[in-house]
């Protein structure tokens, strides 16, 4: 059997343990190519209109992968436990891949992760190596590896993190899902443009978790959603740090829609970029957004080496 | 210290139990907000995150509309969406327009049950008792439980009333009679009293009725106001209109277990916030033969968002039709009545074509 992972949303933060996972297992696996605008348009046929950028990005991979395996891989990932919830969108994810391409025949897998009702991650994924015909023993084995693995990924993330704060010149903040700013068609341009401009970008994302779990609660009281709950602890460990703060979300984010406009109101020592991709062609608007908001940097560095 | 005047937003007919609770509970006044207008979606509007849900825009309405009113305290609910933050942001941008109120916000009582709520009401009310609390929180979900009764009754029936208006005029009346409940036995003999005299208003109701059932996200379709009165707009055409997601029975019966196992076929999940109960009674009234359902959702709610693709397989299979709402603080009242009616006509013409 061959599994599909779509390269899109959580395979941005899961991507060593899934595949260390699957290649313990002996399990064959394809990653779909990299976001283009072909997923992109198939991907937004398949949605609901409304729904936000990031899930037609998501469907458009599951299409991509239509013909080139037999089964897609689709977690369903709730919580991470009591006050740790994510977007509805992933407690939802599984039945809309199966409801939205029960047409193509899909095959599904994948495992349940609902600390708040079952059990935690293990149990999750000793139930995804069940399905992938696999013994207990075997699976658990399996998990151990991928979590060392995703471990040592962590770690390497961290170094480079730690490293491009350390970066001279003007550093930004960029603050956003992971499987937004690290696709190549939705994030990465703006990441590839600040690079163009001689800007270090510092990832929110990148740093450390609980650390930044932690420090949250300076920014916000009661912010539901774990992913945005780290963004924003980590927007309250660099804000002294970093010259600027870029909020990159995907249109219409729900959990972004929010906490979005709480920094804004919170943070004002720091400027703050709110950039809102959409999915249009071309980035010439999201280029002059950035230049003019780098050349704000730039005065605001040169007036305050001026007071000096 | 004086007594605090407490106010929560607008939402159907509740306020009238919420009222009882915050005066008779919390031995606090309550300033129900005026009632709710264009420059109410206007005001929370202006204040809010563009993309916000619209249910966030008009509470932020409501609650500067009660400020001005007199209101000095103000409550906001937990929820599993993005009402769960509504709280925290409502609050922010309150101060951040210079209003000085005091914010109970629920939600900061997430992770501490009983004892938090507790503790959050106690900061309004010092001197609060808990037996008067829990004797007023009684009396309020049975008043919850008799509007739910009452307008249920009303949605299936007001469509085919022999008098127009008989329906609104008796319903106006029940308002009233509730608004002056003090106790259960009072909640109680008003319940069934109203029921009796709705049911005596003559109806000339076919042997069989077109009938729609409307399915959705929970404040948009529980308030009038914010989904432009559709339910009413579609009875007064002479639809038996079923809806069963009201808070009875989303708070105090809700069987999840059976309801998930309903829908096995369509769903291996709980899909978040009220999506299970979307797809459950979607599968029941296309099950029972119903002539078309409508689903009413805020834009961009996401839980009612991923329920869609289920609803439109629900659709293919049992060949009913859906029609979609999705209400922002801009939706022309126009466009909804023009929709209402081309789906109505279809209906009909399905109705016919069947017979």
């Amino acid at each position: 059997m061959k599994i599909g992972i779509p390269r899109a949303f959580l395979y941005y933060r899961y991507s060593s343990l899934w595949e260390t996972f699957l290649e313990t297992l002996n399990v064959d696996y394809v990653v779909s190519r990299e976001t283009d605008k072909a997923i992109l348009k198939q991907g937004t046929i398949r949605a609901i209109d409304e729904a936000c950028l990031s899930s037609k990005v998501y469907l458009g991979h599951v299409d991509a992968l239509l013909g080139k395996c037999d089964a897609v891989m689709v977690p369903r990932i709730a919580n991470f436990g009591k006050g740790n919830i994510l977007c509805t969108k992933f407690s939802a994810l599984y039945d809309i891949v199966d409801n939205t391409f029960r047409d193509n025949g899909l095959q599904l897998v994948g495992y349940n992760m609902d600390p708040i009702k079952s059990g935690g991650e293990l149990a999750a994924f000793l139930d995804f190596g069940k399905k992938l015909g696999k013994k207990k023993p075997e699976s658990f084995y399996a998990y151990t590896l991928a979590k060392q693995a995703e471990r040592i990924d962590r770690q390497e993330t961290l170094r480079q993190h730690e490293e491009s704060l350390r970066k001279p010149g003007i550093k930004l903040l960029i603050v956003g899902h992971c499987y937004n700013i690290h696709d190549k068609y939705i994030g990465r341009p703006v990441l590839d443009y600040l690079a163009t401009q001689g800007v270090t970008p510092v990832l929110a994302d990148d740093a450390d978790r609980r650390k930044a779990l932690e420090s949250a609660a300076a920014l916000t009281e009661t912010m539901p959603w774990i992913f945005n709950r780290e963004q924003m602890g980590a927007i309250e460990m660099y804000r002294d740090k970093v010259d600027g703060i870029v909020l990159l979300s995907t249109f219409p984010c729900g959990p972004d829609s929010l906490a979005n406009e709480t920094v804004i109101r919170r943070v004002k020592d720091t400027p703050i970029l709110n950039l809102l991709l959409d999915g249009q062609e071309g980035n010439a608007g999201v280029e002059t957004r950035l230049e003019s908001f780098i050349d704000i940097i730039r005065f605001r560095r040169e007036a305050a080496y001026g007071e000096a | 210290m004086e007594k605090r005047k407490i106010s929560f937003p607008h939402f159907g007919s509740y306020y009238i139990p919420i009222r009882h609770l915050m005066i008779r509970g919390l031995e606090i006044d309550y300033v129900t907000p005026p009632p709710m207008t264009k420059k109410t979606l206007e005001l929370g509007g202006k204040y809010s995150p563009d993309y916000v849900c619209a249910p966030f825009k008009i509470h932020l309405g409501c609650y500067i509309e009660a400020i001005e009113k007199g209101a000095d305290t103000l409550i906001q609910v937990d929820g599993v969406c993005r009402l769960g933050y509504y709280g925290e942001l409502h609050e922010q941008i309150l101060r951040d327009l210079g209003y000085d109120v005091v914010f109970v916000n629920l939600a900061r009582a997430r992770n501490r049950r009983i004892r938090g709520f507790y503790e959050e009401f106690k900061k309004i009310s010092p001197n609060l008792s808990l037996k008067k609390f829990s004797t007023a929180l009684l009396t309020s979900i049975d008043m919850v439980e008799s509007i739910d009764q009452i307008e249920d009754y009303l949605r299936k029936n007001i469509g085919f009333e022999q008098q127009e208006g008989s329906f609104d005029r008796l319903y106006e009346d029940y308002l009233q009679a509730l608004s002056l409940v003090e106790s259960r036995k009072e909640a109680k003999y008003v319940t069934s009293n109203y029921i009796k005299r709705f049911k005596e208003i003559p109806v000339n109701k076919p042997l069989k009725p077109l009938r729609v059932g409307v399915v959705g996200e929970y404040y948009s379709i529980m308030d009038g106001f914010s989904n432009h009165q559709i339910e009413r707009e579609m009875a007064k055409m002479g639809i038996v209109v079923d809806r069963y997601l009201n808070v009875s029975n989303s708070l105090f019966h809700y069987p999840v277990k059976k309801m998930r196992e309903y829908i096995k076929g369509y769903s291996s999940y709980d899909i978040g916030a009220t999506g299970t109960m979307t797809l459950n009674r979607a599968l029941k009234f296309a099950k029972r033969g119903y002539d078309g359902i409508i689903h009413v959702k805020s834009f961009g709610c996401t839980p009612e968002i991923d329920a869609m693709p289920v609803l439109q397989n629900i659709s293919k299979d049992y060949k009913i039709p859906i029609l979609y709402f999705s209400f922002d603080s801009q939706t022309a009242e126009a466009g909804i009545l023009t929709r209402l009616e081309a789906f109505y006509d279809m209906m009909v013409m399905r109705k016919e074509g069947k017979a």
